[in-house]
């Protein structure tokens, strides 16, 4: 009986070990804490999404998402740990308890959402599939394909997409798939492939990678609709709150005109909706499990959605995308956040 | 403590306490060693099935007869979209097991060769042996895959600038294209003409050994054996068709629209994989092949000599029997290798196994478990399977002691 106390206590050492993926333990929000630092996963480099510079900083739309989970916390947008992930091994590293929150333009589907043990929390944006094509093939339509050899990544919903749109329309392709973007990309410049298939938004940032990208062109049709969301694992209601909420405020913000400039002069004002929001009134935070302030840290560190989206996809940025369904939703596009209150 | 004491056998002088027999205690660390692991397993497991339960992910093997909506270029097995994810993963067993025999064949005939010309007596050929198998073999194979992967998409035309080979071939950064068989009576007919001619042949060379044994002159296998393989399978051809020319149909590959169509492909990933295994490998056997040779001792060579036997002669009947008994357990060993390295086939978008079940596969079911625990499985029994093989031709060529 003596030596119970010591095997009690190596057992419980191995069962910890090997629970690390359970959330039955303490609470993601709790673990993050204690840890000092929110683990993401990420794209290991995808122009616009997420991309490392030289000094292991990262960039970008995703990027930015992790980083006002971070502001949320921890009242500071950096203490995250990226970690890149390919599309295969995303949901194992989500499964697996290895990430806190997958934010890594991946599409919110019914099977995903449930028997793959991931929740999306929300879209933070709307893409569909496209293909790009050599200029010179002189192609209008996606309808022109049959016959063509074409270059996916595996383990992608464009694999299953493309497979849907040749079978519905009745025509033939063969399909090249690889395990990473990179190597998929390299594939098609190579001349492996007569088309690349993507989400419109990759295609856009891959083509700038190709040797000659004047070369090449993006289809116009979308043969699917691919809603990118944040993801967590299943079976913790605080932190799944805590990423959707996120999300949502980072939204409702734009909606509600508060920016990086002028959160500050926001949050004092007398609108009972910014205060609110803002945290100045009210205890929206703490029922999250996040401070009062959480949503002004979060604008204050990012900006709020279509800054970030600016930054990234804008006019200024080098990819040029145009909001279309991510503008809010009273200026055309789907973002609606449902009310801070 | 009570239990040893009384044990003694017919009078003579008691035996140690039990606890000092060194047979018992091993036994009873082994026994608890055996238990531990096995619950430390059985724990495991039932950690894993609780997690499993927590996230919500549903355990069983039940997603392999669901439809899978993916599809796979120059498969063996013909897979489309809609077919289950059972036969997704056979698909993928068969490209895996068609390259690792291509790459085992071709690795062996260039080992084997290289292997000797290490030997050889001639200065350039030994040096240019040796940098072959020191180049190869001391690079990472994922690289060398990569290199002949982009060197085969690199330095080929696109398919409307196919360059066209002899006999109906065109070659370009899509593939080797050839004529294929179109269902015929024709070509079952040559199929069993075929078989019949292998039979025949069989028979001919166990009876020509016989009459050699009971000392009379063997047959002219040499000219028998091609004219059965001609003979029979024409004859049979023009039985059931009444002409030959004209029972056996093929596609021939031609351009349409992206692409060559018609006939049958061999992808540049097939080729690009099967090149840099068998190269990779052929380094390796080069050297066990090396070594065997060289390990048959100068005595027997010698006395082959002294026999009057040519040197030829030597080499084939004496050298090589006993080498190869030096030359065959390491040469399972690297085939075991080449098979699992086959894996690397992900790198270079060749759909094999692991391709296909790590990566559609378990994408889109979630079943990491399950997939991964069942190409493990496949590659255990494949490689056992392998060794099997090989331990009955080491058996069969081991030094006969009578």
């Amino acid at each position: 009986m003596k030596r119970a106390p010591v095997l009690m206590a190596m057992a419980c050492g191995v069962a910890a070990a090997m629970a690390n993926g359970a959330p039955a333990a303490a609470g993601v929000l709790d673990q993050v804490r204690q840890r000092g630092q929110v683990i993401c996963g990420a794209n290991p480099g995808l122009a616009g999404f997420g991309v490392p510079d030289d000094k292991g900083k990262w960039t970008g739309f995703d990027v930015d998402y992790c980083r006002a989970i971070s502001a949320a916390v921890f009242g500071d947008p950096d203490k995250v740990k990226y970690v890149p992930l390919t599309a295969k091994d995303r949901f194992t590293a989500l499964q697996t308890g290895e990430i806190d929150v997958l934010v890594r333009n991946t599409t919110w589907t019914m099977s995903r959402d449930t028997a793959l043990g991931a929740s999306f929390t929300n879209v933070n944006f709307y893409d569909g599939q496209a293909f790009l094509v050599r200029a010179k093939l002189g192609l209008k339509s996606a309808l022109e394909l049959n016959g063509a050899t074409i270059c996916v990544q595996q383990g992608t919903t464009n694999e299953l997409n493309m497979a849907d749109f040749f079978r519905s329309h009745k025509m033939e392709y063969k399909p090249v798939s690889f395990g990473s973007a990179a190597e998929t990309v390299r594939a098609y410049d190579a001349g492996r492939c007569d088309a690349f298939t993507s989400d419109s938004s990759a295609l856009h940032a891959e083509r700038l990678r190709m040797t000659n990208p004047s070369e090449h062109v993006v289809l116009p049709e979308l043969i699917s609709r691919e809603p990118f969301g944040a993801a967590v694992r299943k079976g913790d209601d605080q932190w799944f709150d805590v990423v959707r909420w996120v999300g949502y405020g980072l939204v409702a913000a734009e909606d509600a005109g508060v920016t990086k400039a002028n959160v500050d002069e926001k949050r004092s004002s007398d609108n009972p909706e910014l205060r609110r929001m803002l945290g100045a009134e009210g205890k929206l935070g703490p029922a999250i499990g996040l401070p009062d302030e959480w949503l002004v840290n979060v604008v204050r560190a990012v900006g709020n959605y279509g800054e970030i989206y600016d930054r990234h996809f804008g006019e200024t940025s080098r990819l040029k995308i145009p909001r279309g369904l991510n503008n809010l939703w009273n200026k055309g596009g789907l973002m609606y956040a449902p009310p801070l209150r | 403590m009570r239990a040893g004491q009384t044990v003694t056998t017919s009078g003579r002088a008691p035996r140690a306490a039990w606890w000092g027999n060194p047979a018992v205690r091993a036994f009873i660390w082994q026994a608890l060693l055996v238990i531990a692991v096995i619950s430390l397993f059985v724990w495991a497991g039932r950690n894993v099935a609780a997690n499993l339960r927590a996230s919500n992910i549903t355990w069983g093997f039940g997603f392999l007869t669901e439809a899978a909506n993916f599809d796979i270029t120059g498969s063996l097995i013909p897979f489309r979209a809609g077919d289950t994810y059972a036969r997704a993963l056979l698909a993928g067993f068969g490209n895996t097991l068609a390259a690792a025999l291509v790459a085992i064949l071709i690795a062996t005939a260039l080992g084997f060769v290289v292997g000797v010309a290490r030997l050889s007596r001639n200065v350039l050929v030994a040096r240019f042996a040796a940098a072959y198998v020191e180049a190869l073999r001391n690079t990472p194979l994922l690289l060398q895959l990569l290199v002949w992967y982009n060197v085969v998409l690199k330095s080929l035309p696109g398919p409307r600038q196919s360059i066209a080979l002899p006999g109906g071939l065109l070659l370009n950064n899509r593939g080797l294209y050839g004529p294929w068989p179109v269902a015929a009576p024709g070509w079952s007919a040559l199929g069993l003409g075929l078989l019949a001619a292998l039979a025949v042949s069989i028979g001919l060379a166990v009876w020509s050994a016989r009459r050699r044994r009971a000392g009379r002159a063997p047959l002219a296998l040499w000219l028998l054996t091609p004219l059965v393989f001609i003979g029979l399978p024409l004859a049979a051809v023009w039985l059931t068709a009444g002409t030959v020319a004209g029972a056996l149909p093929v596609t021939w590959p031609e351009l349409r629209g992206f692409n060559v169509g018609g006939g049958v492909t061999l992808l540049p990933e097939f080729v690009a994989l099967v090149l840099g295994l068998s190269l990779y490998t052929s380094a390796f056997i080069a050297e066990i092949v090396r070594s065997g040779v060289q390990a048959v001792p100068k005595g027997q060579r010698e006395a082959g000599r002294a026999l009057g036997l040519r040197e030829g002669q030597i080499l084939r009947l004496i050298v090589i029997p006993q080498a190869l008994r030096l030359i065959i357990p390491p040469l399972a060993g690297q085939y075991l290798n080449l098979t699992k390295n086959s894996s690397l086939a992900v790198a270079i978008g060749y759909p094999d196994l692991v391709s296909i079940g790590a990566g559609p596969v378990l994408q889109n079911t979630g079943q990491a478990l399950e997939v991964i625990s069942l190409i493990m499985l496949i590659y255990l029994a494949l490689s056992l399977l392998t060794a099997l093989l090989m331990n009955w031709w080491n058996a069969r060529m081991a030094l006969a002691e009578r």
